[in-house]
């Protein structure tokens, strides 16, 4: 982990050729300044100026418009359930993340490397297939006769399933770099296999769980597609706010859609941000 | 030693009982409705000139979009981890914000950049280019939700490696062009091919940020998840899961290459 944390050391001045000059940007294999303001000048084109479009949208019909549209009540209730299920989902990842990647890291057992890839699955596998997958378990044609669509319960499995990689790649790396020694010296002064896991694993742990369930919270924020067909989209119940957007195009109000996509774009940046901070904070609690 | 050993297989029942649960049990149940009728049935399906049709589309968006992202991830993960110009902290901010921002969003920001009454949108009808409700909408919201992925795998491969071998490059005469195609492509392409198949994967199965860009217009602006979700709607279940089984199958083919690319990768 160490060694993807130290930046590459600078290179000494004495080792160039004297014909070129030690500036920083033109380091050997590096891109330098032109590259830069290529991958810049993609970003701006691909993401910043359609957002920024997104966000002048937003604020057409002035700032009390804005505000009509956010706080509209069927708006305000898909963005509670939106944030309320993500939450949970996130908390689920977190512990059945720890699990799975415990089993995978600290268990012998036939077919792991099987389990291994099948965690990966969710990632393959497109979004409106995953709803489909559900509904043919959990839907109206269910073989073992329950019919979950168009619940509460409903959107969660979907979201469950979509972020399952998340809280098992998040911890499994960690769990596998981490020190022996300390649990057996802990083991050795008599501690039980729970206090060990309470005192020594969890604490080293922490950052990259919560950092799985980070992850599956923006995930589940902003999920889409394996949600819209499971969901029914029943406004105060089962709508959440993407698919609130999404009705909203469709029926020609893109002002109110950009509003509320732009309280969507403000979770995901605050989930970003949270993320960094989760990041250097493990970092520091590393050493 | 019988505490230990009970909770090591309560955890692994917990963890594999859920993995079943939530994953096996719904793929296996839905394999067995696609099937149900027949396999000659599932092909007549993904036969019919809708099916051929959305499934041209999804590889044409695709071929475009991922070559694209290939170069500016490589580009742009050279610009991170190799060089010390200014913008780095801000590109380094922004790299990620694709996959925190919900698909809806992403192509509603697209509809409203190019669409009739966008900035950019009467100049491109001017132009006689139309984007929104058309392919390169499509590819647009493609390439966009795609952005991250070789990005993000290169980075880590590029710190890994550090630089020796790329100043011994240039000390020796070889040009930055020569460093890049003989010292450093060779040593991240692992990095890159894994980046590809989860931009590959993604750009097949994209439906939110797609479906809000492509006007579903018939033989024209569907994909194969916009053909599945268009034959659910229309009761037509046995047509949607056979779609979807074309791409389960795909997404199986993929999981297979990251599995075999992971190997490769640690095994350098």
């Amino acid at each position: 982990m160490s060694t993807q944390a130290a930046t590459p050391a600078a290179p000494a001045p004495a080792a160039r050729p004297r014909n070129r000059r030690p500036r920083a940007s033109a380091r050997a294999g590096g891109v330098g300044g032109l590259g830069m303001g290529l991958a810049m000048l993609w970003l701006s084109v691909i993401v910043l100026l359609p957002l920024a479009a997104l966000a002048a949208k937003s604020l057409d019909g002035g700032l009390s418009a804005f505000w009509d549209s956010v706080s509209s009540r069927q708006a305000v209730s898909a963005l509670k359930f939106t944030l309320i299920v993500s939450v949970i989902v996130a908390a689920v990842n977190a512990v059945a993340g720890l699990a799975i990647a415990w089993t995978l890291v600290r268990d012998e057992f036939p077919g792991r490397k099987v389990v291994n890839a099948v965690i990966d699955l969710p990632f393959a596998m497109p979004t409106i297939v995953v709803g489909i997958t559900l509904l043919a378990l959990w839907g109206p044609t269910s073989p073992v006769g329950v019919n979950l669509a168009f619940t509460q319960l409903s959107v969660a499995l979907a979201l469950l399933f979509v972020t399952l990689p998340f809280g098992v790649r998040a911890v499994q790396p960690v769990l596998m770099e981490l020190d022996r020694d300390m649990e057996q010296a802990a083991a050795s002064l008599g501690a039980s296999p729970l206090t060990t896991f309470r005192r020594i694993i969890l604490p080293n742990l922490i950052p990259a769980i919560l950092s799985g369930a980070a992850l599956s919270f923006a995930r589940a924020v902003g999920e889409f597609g394996s949600v819209i067909l499971i969901s029914g989209n029943k406004p105060f119940d089962t709508q959440v706010s993407s698919v609130f957007i999404f009705k909203q195009i469709e029926s020609d109000n893109s002002r109110g859609a950009a509003a509320v996509a732009v309280v969507l774009l403000g979770v995901s940046l605050l989930m970003l941000i949270a993320l960094r901070f989760i990041e250097y904070w493990g970092a520091r609690h590393d050493h | 030693m019988t505490t230990s050993s009970v909770s090591r297989y309560g955890i692994r029942v917990f963890a594999l009982g859920y993995l079943a649960l939530l994953l096996l049990v719904p793929i296996g149940v839905v394999l067995y409705r696609t099937f149900e009728p027949g396999v000659g049935a599932v092909w007549d399906s993904i036969t019919t000139p809708a099916a051929v049709s959305a499934f041209w589309l999804t590889i044409e968006i695709t071929a475009i979009a991922v070559p694209l992202n290939t170069i500016f991830g490589i580009v742009a993960a050279l610009a991170l981890v190799r060089s010390r110009v200014r913008g780095k902290r801000f590109l380094e901010a922004l790299i990620d914000l694709p996959f925190a921002i919900s698909p809806v969003v992403i192509g509603l920001a697209l509809f409203l950049l190019y669409g009739r009454q966008g900035w950019l949108g009467p100049t491109f009808t001017n132009a006689g280019i139309q984007i929104i409700f058309s392919v390169p909408g499509m590819v647009l919201a493609t390439i966009f939700v795609c952005l991250p992925f070789v990005v993000r795998e290169v980075v880590p491969v590029l710190r890994e490696i550090g630089d020796e071998q790329e100043q011994a490059a240039s000390t020796l005469g070889a040009s930055r062009w020569q460093t890049f195609l003989r010292v450093t492509l060779p040593a991240i392409r692992w990095g890159v091919a894994y980046g590809v198949v989860l931009s590959v994967a993604r750009a097949i199965g994209e439906f939110g940020a797609v479906s809000v860009v492509s006007g579903k217009i018939s033989g024209e602006t569907i994909t194969l998840p916009l053909l599945v979700e268009n034959r659910f709607s229309n009761f037509d279940l046995a047509g949607a899961y056979a779609a979807s089984a074309l791409m389960a199958v795909i997404a199986l083919a993929v999981l297979l290459a990251m599995t075999l690319l992971q190997r490769k990768g640690d095994a350098r």
